[in-house]
């Protein structure tokens, strides 16, 4: 059985429909790299999966591990094992960092049937993670995303992926704002997090980041539909001769 | 006239059996039982009372009983003041003659607290008073805490009590200059209580006074803060308020800049939910005298349901030149995208529009400096966060 599999899913936001019929099939251990111009219905695709309300599913299905996702409120997703790194992590000033990871670890955890973590085993694990992620261990107690610069943020989102570990992470432009530094930083920290239970979607505009995860499938998102799909030396084309290459303008009507 | 006969009626009876105090004292009570009298209670026409209709307070029968505050913490030389060391402050910081309430309780001045910080003392731990509101009684708790030249102290408030009683007080503070004061309120009346409050203080030159005004209980609730600055004063005068159900609370505060360089900020919070209902009026004064004046104000708003009302309403009174002024008043709801956020990653709906709420509070809970207060009150708004949006 597929971990996911997403049939003719149609979404819309403010009545305008972004999403016109994706069919996709992901299956545990795989990385899946969907590319496409701004505005192809990327990022509606990964706020669809996590849940995002703004965004109105009008026809089609996803089933994630034999369930109906679309009938799950987000935080359900979320213990089900479903993580979405956002394009633009939010600052929620008040609410620290410790504080919000310590909640959601918990909740995760005992939707699993796990014991919740006491604070000191959850002090442990949180300080491996951010040193894989080389983060300061001084962003825990300041409040989530508040005053973090771009690169910040991106870390932070995959300290929380390696926190949570999830089953099916989808990553949204997670390169985006990155210098390569960060950007090695951050591929260093998906790519430990790979393994054969784990399935991930890869959403970016750029071929730049797949050279760093390296995808099992790449597919070209535009005007809502999959228009093409193949192996990574998909992504490779699509650096050589662009969009245009596959008829397709680089930025589409949003 | 006639319907201020009315209302003044059931309060002369209780008036006339006060029992006898020092002859001076006796005629302040009168003087003010003459202008609540004259006053009576105020009416929605009154410009000062427009969003808050005391009419149920003023219908209401209440029996007349001594405050009697539990002060805790008269330690390292703050003491006890008497009677007659009050006497050359007593209701000349909290003036009556335009304020009925403030007359009703000066008209009812009994078991005064005052409290002497000499000279120089500095107080570590925080004094303490606690009122205990009592169901069909109406008390007039009446503080005064006069803070000597380069005095440190902390003062603490609280208010608490059971059913509905009427608790109308008056706190007046006097510090002296590069005094240093730290108020607190934390006003819980029960949920069926009046709560009207008038804090008066004057502060000396370069003084640094703190007011936290902490508002969590009450069915209608009132409180006047009105600060007076001299020369280089620094007052920080912040405010929270969180109602729900058919609570009213009312915060107006008037900080009056008399002399110059003086410093004042103000930051009131307040979180409605159901049909709550909130007022916040911050009157600023800069005196023609008052050059080199700073003063910011901010009132912020966080409204969980269709139904809360806020009405919030700067009023700025500038006479000098050189100053610098600002306010701002925001009215917002939980942010969608930061609820979208904790959701994502597992907390629930609930939960998180309860951390978003606590979130929004946080910044005045920090500037709590007695950190036993503080740590109470985190646990309060904690379970007040948690428990009301699951009912």
């Amino acid at each position: 059985m597929a971990l996911l599999e997403i049939k003719d899913l149609h979404a819309a936001v403010g009545g305008k429909e972004i999403l016109k019929g994706i069919d996709l099939t992901v299956q545990a251990g795989e990385v899946h790299a969907i590319m496409g111009p701004n505005g192809s219905g990327k990022s509606t695709l990964a706020q669809v999966l996590a849940g995002r309300e703004l965004y109105v599913v009008t026809s089609g299905e996803v089933i994630y591990d034999g369930k109906d996702l679309l009938a799950m409120s987000p935080e359900d997703r979320a213990r089900q094992g479903i993580f979405l790194a956002f394009q633009y992590p939010v600052e929620i000033p008040g609410v620290s960092n410790l504080y919000f990871l310590k909640a959601a670890l918990n909740t995760i955890r005992k939707s699993r049937g796990e014991e919740e973590l006491d604070a000191m085993d959850f002090l442990n694990l949180v300080r491996e993670k951010m040193k894989l992620m080389e983060m300061d261990q001084a962003l825990l107690n300041r409040p989530v995303n508040a005053g973090f610069s771009g690169g910040e943020k991106k870390r932070n989102e995959i300290f929380q992926m390696a926190v949570l570990e999830p089953r099916l992470a989808v990553l949204d432009e997670t390169d985006s704002g990155l210098d390569i530094d960060a950007l090695k930083l951050v591929s260093t920290g998906v790519n430990a997090m790979r393994s054969p239970e784990r399935a991930m979607i890869v959403v970016t505009h750029y071929q730049r980041l797949l050279n760093h995860i390296v995808p099992d499938f790449v597919h070209v998102l535009s005007e809502g539909r999959i228009v093409k799909s193949g192996g990574k030396e998909l992504a490779l084309q699509l650096e050589e001769s662009g969009y245009a290459g596959l008829g397709i303008h680089d930025e589409e009507a949003a | 006239m006639t319907a201020v006969a009315e209302q003044t009626g059931p309060w002369l009876a209780e008036f006339t059996g006060l029992p006898s105090i020092a002859p001076w004292a006796q005629e302040l009570r009168e003087s003010a039982f003459q202008s609540f009298a004259r006053l009576g209670f105020p009416t929605t026409h009154d410009e000062e009372w427009r969003f808050t209709n005391v009419a149920p307070i003023a219908r209401a029968s209440f029996t007349k009983s001594l405050a009697a505050g539990q002060v805790t913490g008269l330690t390292g030389g703050a003491q006890a003041g008497t009677l007659e060391e009050a006497r050359q402050h007593l209701g000349h910081l909290a003036v009556f003659d335009q304020n009925a309430f403030v007359a009703l309780n000066t008209a009812f001045l009994e078991d005064v607290v005052a409290i002497r910080i000499p000279h120089g003392a500095v107080i570590q731990e925080p004094i303490q008073i606690t009122y205990n509101g009592v169901a069909g009684h109406a008390t007039h708790p009446r503080l005064l805490i006069m803070v000597g030249a380069d005095a440190h102290c902390t003062m603490v408030e609280s208010y608490t009590g059971a059913g509905n009683y009427f608790t109308n007080a008056v706190t007046e503070i006097v510090a002296g200059d590069r005094a240093v004061v730290d108020h607190y309120k934390i006003q819980r009346e029960s949920l069926e209580a009046f709560h009207v409050a008038t804090l008066a203080a004057h502060l000396g030159r370069s003084a640094n006074f703190v007011s936290h005004s902490i508002s969590l209980g009450g069915a209608l609730v009132r409180n006047d803060v009105n600060v007076v600055l001299s020369e280089g004063t620094e007052a920080t005068i912040n405010g929270l308020y969180i109602v729900n159900g058919t609570q009213h609370i009312d915060n107006h505060t008037s900080i009056d800049h008399v002399k110059p360089h003086g410093t004042s900020h103000e930051l009131y919070k307040g979180i409605l939910d159901d049909q709550a209902r909130a007022v916040f009026n911050g009157r600023i004064i800069v005196r023609q005298d008052a050059q080199k004046t700073d003063s910011k104000q901010t009132n912020k708003n966080l409204v969980l349901s269709d139904d809360a009302v806020i009405d919030t309403k700067p009023e700025l009174q500038i006479w000098a030149d050189d100053v610098r002024c600002t306010h701002g008043a925001t009215i917002g709801q939980l942010d969608a995208e930061s609820l979208f956020y904790l959701q994502s990653r597992g907390i629930g709906k609930q939960q998180a529009r309860a951390l978003l709420t606590y979130a929004f509070a946080q910044d005045i809970v920090d500037r709590i400096k007695v950190l036993a207060l503080k740590d109470s009150l985190e646990r309060i708004l904690f379970e007040k966060f948690h428990e009301h949006r699951q009912k």
